[in-house]
Order: structure tokens, then sequence, then C-alpha cells
């Protein structure tokens, strides 16, 4: 007599994951270029903001130990992307889980209570929705010193929850009519105590895959407000401060140009196709 | 769907009201102000520059000032452009802008929606493979990655195009942003249409429709692309906003004198009426384009009630 192999949802999403080569190659490169980035700097001699008087604007694999060529100013290129890929994912990161918290609880707030709160909260979201996004995002970046990007990327983060919020609004009203909260309600759990204990954790699925893909967006709006020269400062590299010098030079110092272009197109490609990869993974239905 | 209309499109001035009240305080809390980098500024200098421009009044009497102006449409002075009014200024660069978004969202339709068709009718083919892994790219690369890299191609070694710049009249100056700002448009309207597509070709009305011996040309073009087209049309909301946000980088890259860049200048120099004045005539168009995106959807799919 065989056994079936018992197989829990996770089990079966990560073999569906698993078999999408898209999405695990995808993975792979994004563990590569993270390890690159924090690891990376150290085999070069250089720092990221050290000028070298002797070589400037010199292109990659010239025989000199700038093994990607150098900026204007004589700064190593490697050492810099490698910075501007630091600083881009771990903006990435920090405006993702703020989105995140942020959008789960509004979401499963408006959800679980409604009518007029619920009401009320979705009027919200859809005043946000009704601007694009980008305007905010400059509002804000007036707010804060130039410089600390770390606040103005909780900021961005923290405007960044809407459709999050709408995601989980949405299972949460199909939720809170089972079974399940019902006994919940009956063994006498308060409001917090269901949101926090049985909602949230069964509105994980969809969440991940919001998240994967929120991240490069993330990457993507700290890339442009850099480039547009609102968000990162000299010395200070990130992806789009590095494209927009790259664009200026573009005419004598093509590489300025293509190798942090380079980067940002692999990552975000990356973190779409494992977005992609988990929604078929998690969502079968959708195939 | 008449009372419905009238209800959408009354609630677009609350909307519109509270955009522009957040924005007017969250601006006015921001470090620093317009005269902040005239340097050597003496301080009655200063003063009396703010006191010429209301600046010294209580922030909510500045506010019931402006909302006065807007409604008489006076958009206020420049701080930084001090001869012209922000009017002035938006009304010469809007004209090249909505000229480039027009064009880059119609360029959009015209290729997405037949690149999406033919992924939809080829499907799991290396030809489906091509366009929808195009599509991946061309949805994941911003603007200023495509910006700069095509007037390098197109512009500088293939001289097809000029690199940036603009003269009125001449659209080749026009070429090379449009693209730019269609290309991820078209990637996702064609994924779009790809995928409703597939659905309705697998609905019976289809299935009839091939029964009664119409050819194949006539089942797809009259019956199954018009109502995969629904979402398409309910995207254009959505992707009018991200061409104006695309905007924004693109005139920077191509050195387009539309609209766009003031905002990004208005926000460095604390130009406090030239941000608000592009957030009252971008948001106003954004709305405007949103409610219209959603009337039309109402209108093509009789299936949608409005109660």
């Amino acid at each position: 007599m065989t056994e079936t192999p018992v197989r829990g949802f996770w089990g079966d999403a990560w073999r569906r994951l698993r078999q999408n080569r898209a999405a695990m190659t995808a993975s792979v490169v994004i563990v590569l270029i993270s390890l690159l980035a924090f690891f990376g700097p150290a085999f070069s001699p250089h720092p990221y903001d050290a000028i070298d008087w002797d070589y400037m604007a010199v292109p990659p694999g010239g025989g000199n130990d700038h093994w990607l060529g150098t900026d204007r100013l004589g700064r190593d290129l490697y050492v810099r992307t490698l910075h501007g890929v630091q600083i881009s994912l771990q903006i990435g990161l920090l405006a993702t889980v703020v989105s995140l918290i942020i959008g789960v609880l509004w979401g499963a707030t408006a959800g679980y209570l409604g009518g007029r709160i619920d009401g009320a909260m979705m009027r919200v979201v859809d005043i946000m929705y009704a601007l694009p996004y980008i305007f905010i995002v400059i509002i804000l970046s007036t707010l804060f010193d130039r410089g600390n990007i770390y606040v103005l990327f909780l900021a961005i983060g923290a405007v960044g929850w809407l459709t999050m919020a709408r995601i989980v609004r949405g299972q949460t009203l199909s939720l809170k009519r089972k079974e399940f909260i019902e006994a919940a309600l009956a063994s006498g759990v308060g409001t917090w105590g269901i949101l926090l204990r049985h909602i949230v954790p069964n509105v994980i699925g969809p969440v991940i895959i919001y998240a994967t893909l929120t991240i490069p967006q993330m990457i993507l709006f700290e890339s442009f407000l850099s480039f547009l020269g609102l968000g990162v400062q000299e010395p200070q590299a990130s992806l789009g401060s590095l494209i927009n010098e790259g664009a200026q030079e573009m005419e004598s110092a093509v590489w300025m140009l293509i190798v942090p272009a380079g980067f940002l197109v692999t990552l975000l490609t990356c973190f779409n196709f494992l977005g992609d990869g988990l929604r078929d993974a998690l969502d079968p239905r959708d195939r | 769907m008449l009372s419905y209309a009238l209800r959408r499109i009354a609630g677009v001035f609350p909307t519109m009201f509270i955009i522009i009240t957040i924005s007017f305080f969250v601006i006015r809390m921001a470090p620093g102000g317009p005269f902040d980098d005239e340097q050597t500024l003496p301080p009655e200098i200063k003063a009396n520059l703010e006191a010429a421009y209301g600046l010294d009044k209580p922030l909510t009497e500045q506010y019931w000032r402006y909302l006065a102006g807007l409604a008489e449409g006076d958009f206020g002075p420049s701080f930084k452009f001090k001869d012209f009014t922000v009017t002035e200024l938006i009304a010469q660069g809007l004209p090249v802008s909505l000229l480039l978004g027009l064009f880059a969202i119609l360029l959009a339709v015209l290729i997405g929606v037949p690149l999406g068709t033919l992924a939809a009718l080829r499907q799991n083919s290396a030809v489906d493979y091509g366009i929808m892994g195009v599509a991946v790219i061309g949805i994941a690369l911003p603007s200023f990655v495509i910006g700069p890299l095509f007037a390098l191609i197109f512009g500088l070694y293939l001289r097809w195009f000029p690199v940036a710049g603009w003269e009125s009249g001449d659209l080749s100056y026009l070429v090379l942003p449009v693209v730019t700002l269609a290309l991820p448009v078209i990637a996702y309207i064609a994924r779009l249409t790809r995928g409703s597509l597939l659905e309705v070709l697998r609905t019976n009305f289809v299935r009839t429709a091939r029964a009664k011996g119409l050819s194949e040309r006539q089942v797809i073009v009259r019956h199954a692309l018009r109502p995969a087209l629904l979402p398409v049309v309910s995207y254009l909301g959505p992707a009018t906003a991200f061409v104006i946000t695309g905007s924004l980088v693109v005139e920077t890259v191509f050195g387009l004198p539309g609209s766009g860049r003031y905002l990004v200048q208005g926000a460095i120099n604390r130009d406090y009426t030239l941000v608000m004045g592009m957030i009252v005539v971008y948001g106003g168009l954004t709305l405007l384009l949103n409610l219209i995106s959603d009337l039309l959807y109402g209108w093509l799919d009789p299936r949608v009630r409005y109660d």
C-alpha cells in the first residue's frame, strides 16, 4: 500500500515556482546582484567617492584597476554602480515594507469593520489614486532635507500602499463571512485579535505577490527621483543619479550610461519575472 | 446612465478641492522659501519681497486668496520666473506636452492592440512568446533609460532623428520622445489585449459565430475583439497618468519645452505657485481623462449597470 504524500498549499506553490524556469533564474540573478552589491566594492581598491586624478573618464577594460571605467571626475564606476545598487535595493525594500504594513492594516481594517468606516477609508484611497503617484512623491520630496533619503522613502512607502489596501480589503470582505471567523467571535476574540490573528495571515498569498511587484516599483521611483535630481545627492550615488550623469556624457563616455542602466534594467526585469512566477505559483487559477 | 455620469462629473470637484487643499499646506510645510537661494539678500528686502507676494500673511489667509484667484482662473505669479505668471508659463508649455502625450497614447493603441491580438491568435507559439517576452522588458524599462538609449542609437549613431531640441512645426523632434513614452504603454496594452482576447475566444458566442460559418477574420474583428478591448479602454485612464508622469522625464531627456519640467523645477526652487499650478492643471487633466475612460467603458459595455 503506497501512501499519497500530503502536500499543503505552500508545498504545492513551492513546487510550481521551482518549475518556472524564468522565475528561478530571476531569483538567482537577484541574489547574485545583491551579494555583488554588498560585498563587491570591498574587492576594489577604490572608495565610491574618491577622485583619481590620473584616470578621468577612462573606458572599461583600459588595463588599469578601474574595471568598469571611471566617470568624468575620475571616480571608479564599478564601485559607484555597486554602491548605487546597494542604495536602490535598500530603499526599495524599506519602502516596500512600509507600504506593506500600512496597506495590509488599512485594507483589513476597512474590509472587516465595513459600513461607514470602510466607505471613508476607501474614499481616502480613491482620492490618492486620482493624482498621479509621482506628484505626491515630488511634493513629499520637497519636505525633507536632501540627503536624508531614508526618511524620504519612508514617506514614499507611506503613500505606496494604495493598491495593497484595495487587494487586502477585497480578500477580507470574503474572509469575514467564513465560519472560522464566526468561531473566533463566538469564543470572545476581540476585533484586533481577529484582524491580526485570523484575517492578516489568510491574505498573505496575494500580499506576497504584490510585494514582489512593489519592490521594482519602489526601486523605479527612487531612480526616477534621483534622475530628476530630487533624490540621492552627490557624492552618494544611486542607479538613477548615475544614469542621469551617464545620459549627459553619453556622446563621449557611453559606458557611464550603459553600466548603471544595465544593472537597473536587469534588476527590474528579474523582479518582474519573479513576481509573475509567484503569482502563477500561488494562484494557479490564473493560468 | 445619465444620472451616473452626472454624479461622476460632480464627484470630480470635491476630489480636486481636497487635492488642492492638501498640496497647498504640504508644500508650505517644506523647509526653505522661494527667496532663500538669492544669496546675501538683506532681510529687509526679503521681507519686502515676501510682503509683495503676500507671503507674510497668515497661511490660511494666503490659502483663501489662492482659492479666490483660482476661481477666476488666476494661478498667481511665479516666484522664480519673475516676469511671468504661472498661467503664462503653463500656457506656453502645455501644448507641447499635450501633443507629446496624445501621440504617445495613439501610437500605443495602434501598435499594442494588433500585437496583443497576434499573440493571442498564435497562443503558445514562438510569436506569442516573442511578443510577451519583449512586453515584459518593455514594462520593466523606465523611460529615463529608454530615452537616453534611443537618443544614443537613433539620434547619435544612426542620425535618423534629432537627438534633442524642438523646432515648432517640425514633427521629427517628436518621434523619439513619443516612441520612448509609448513603449511601456504598448507593452501593457499588448498584454491586456492578449489576456482578454484569449478569454473571449473561449466563450459561447464566439463558438456560435464560428458555427454559423463566418470567416475567422469576421469572428475576430466583429465579434471577439470588441468585448476584448474593454479592459484596454479602462486602462486608458491610468495610462494617461503614466504618460503624464513619463513626460516629466522625456521632456528633460529630449529638451522639449513642455510644461512637465516646471513641476520638478518648481519643487526644487520652492516656487509654490508654479508647483500648485502644475498640480491643478495636471491633476485636473488626470481626473478628467479617468472620468472619460470610465464613462466610455459604461457606454461600450451594455452589461454595466448603474444604480
